[in-house]
């Protein structure tokens, strides 16, 4: 028997190293999976290259993980909020590196690894600082930039419910980064507020196929705080 | 003769106009949200927000915030009948796949050729932060721009050329000013409409780029 939800959030947790590259869901606190990242926090690691829209809120999730000094590299389309301070300060101090890309070129990065497809063409960025020094290609009279997949060793996610071949549902503006960064990583993690029998979940509305899953945790999430 | 400047509400209510019923819209983050509020509740507009939202509604009421119920200015909305939720690959399909009829964004400068800037200053210690404008900036069929037509010193917004980092090019199609509406096309910038009392040679010597009086009248 297949239990995708049989290990403890430490023992699933506990497969991820220093160094290893990390892809985190949520936009703002929306889908951020906090318990996990508690969890990844008290592992203790370092040198972690972190893949998220936004660089933490307040000293929620991913700012408190910034805040340990465990991020060496961060790559995100939005850092710089009213509620960035802990990762305003580590980047002011040169203490963490930062790779800015424009969110929807971080949603196809990311699809494209997990698609099995190599570098892709996309409109986004053309003529910007942020493609500088990356190949371009006119095709029917438009211009692309090319860019390259992002894959991860680990993506850490939340979820609304699971079941235990790892299928997931989310809630709301929560699914986010989710369903695409389950694909994008060689292990996915999913926090998910209840763990449900295999058939409860409507195979019509499974957004992601347990295939992307290799873990489901049930954790019962503190009251997620407001974005500035 | 003197006029009198459009307050922010103003245009955001005089893009309201613009937007014609079964448009899929996005609304960047600032004045762009206000126009929200000035689309006729009996027309269906689709508002679209990058963060998975298709035909989201105004603000809850309060003690109804969800804090996993947020736009892309995460800000609290509430979801109207008939809308939907998508994950971040399908969102960002609907902006650069060209599906998205109309978005309006906000500009640190616009260029005659309709070159945008809205992401960076390029002050050395700033932090960038782009999250969808450059996705928007190509990949809407309509980009709008609103803004005020000179900064807060007195300097042009339209300007010849950018000297802030582009967000991208020849991607405005029209600009929404408190003093004017001008449509960026082939022939160059024309003015469309500008506020009672302003004569067009004003105007030009408040603009960074030519323009060409296309007002009725």
């Amino acid at each position: 028997m297949i239990d995708k939800s049989a290990a403890t959030l430490a023992e699933a947790l506990s497969q991820i190293k220093d160094g290893a590259t990390i892809l985190i869901g949520g936009f703002g606190t929306a889908g951020q999976p906090a318990e996990l990242i508690d969890g990844l926090i008290e592992l203790g690691l370092k040198d972690l290259t972190i893949v998220s829209n936004n660089a933490g809120n307040g000293d929620y999730g991913l700012a408190k993980l910034l805040k340990t000094g465990a991020v060496k590299k961060i790559i995100c389309s939005f850092p710089r909020q009213a509620d960035s301070y802990v990762f305003d300060e580590l980047y002011r101090a040169g203490k963490i590196e930062l790779e800015i890309v424009p969110q929807g070129n971080l949603a196809c990065r990311m699809q494209a690894a997990g698609m099995g497809l190599g570098p892709i063409y996309t409109p986004t960025g053309f003529g910007t600082l942020l493609a500088e020094g990356k190949p371009t290609l006119q095709y029917d009279g438009k211009d692309y930039v090319l860019e390259n997949p992002i894959k991860a060793d680990f993506a850490l996610i939340k979820a609304h419910k699971g079941d235990r071949w790892g299928n997931l549902v989310y809630r709301k503006s929560a699914r986010n980064f989710g369903p695409i960064m389950a694909m994008a990583a060689d292990v996915t993690i999913a926090q998910v507020s209840e763990v449900v029998e295999l058939g409860e979940l409507d195979p019509e509305v499974v957004v992601t196929p347990g295939i992307f899953v290799q873990h489901v945790v049930q954790v019962q999430p503190a009251p997620v705080p407001v974005s500035a | 003769m003197s006029y009198q400047k459009l307050s922010r509400d103003q245009i955001a209510q005089r893009v309201a106009q613009d937007i014609p019923e079964g448009s899929y819209v996005n609304l960047g983050i600032g004045l762009p949200t206000k126009i929200a509020s000035y689309l006729p509740a009996d027309k269906d507009v689709f508002l679209h927000s990058e963060n998975g939202l298709l035909a989201f509604g105004p603000p809850p009421a309060k003690g109804e915030e969800d804090p996993e119920l947020i736009n892309a200015g995460k800000e609290y909305v509430t979801m109207l009948k008939g809308g939907c939720f998508f994950h971040h690959g399908d969102s960002f399909a609907m902006m650069r796949g060209g599906h998205l009829d109309i978005c309006v964004l906000g500009a640190f400068q616009i260029a005659a050729n309709g070159d945008l800037a809205n992401w960076h200053t390029g002050v050395p210690d700033a932090i960038p932060s782009v999250g969808g404008a450059m996705d928007l900036a190509v990949g809407a069929k309509k980009v709008f721009v609103t803004t005020d037509h000179v900064t807060k010193k007195g300097e042009p917004k339209i300007v010849a050329e950018l000297t802030y980092p582009a967000t991208g090019q020849k991607c405005v199609d029209r600009i929404y000013t408190d003093l004017c509406i001008i449509d960026v096309t082939p022939e160059g910038l024309k003015v469309t409409e500008k506020v009672e009392g302003l004569s067009f040679e004003e105007l030009q010597s408040l603009t960074g780029a030519t323009l060409i009086d296309a007002t009725q009248g």
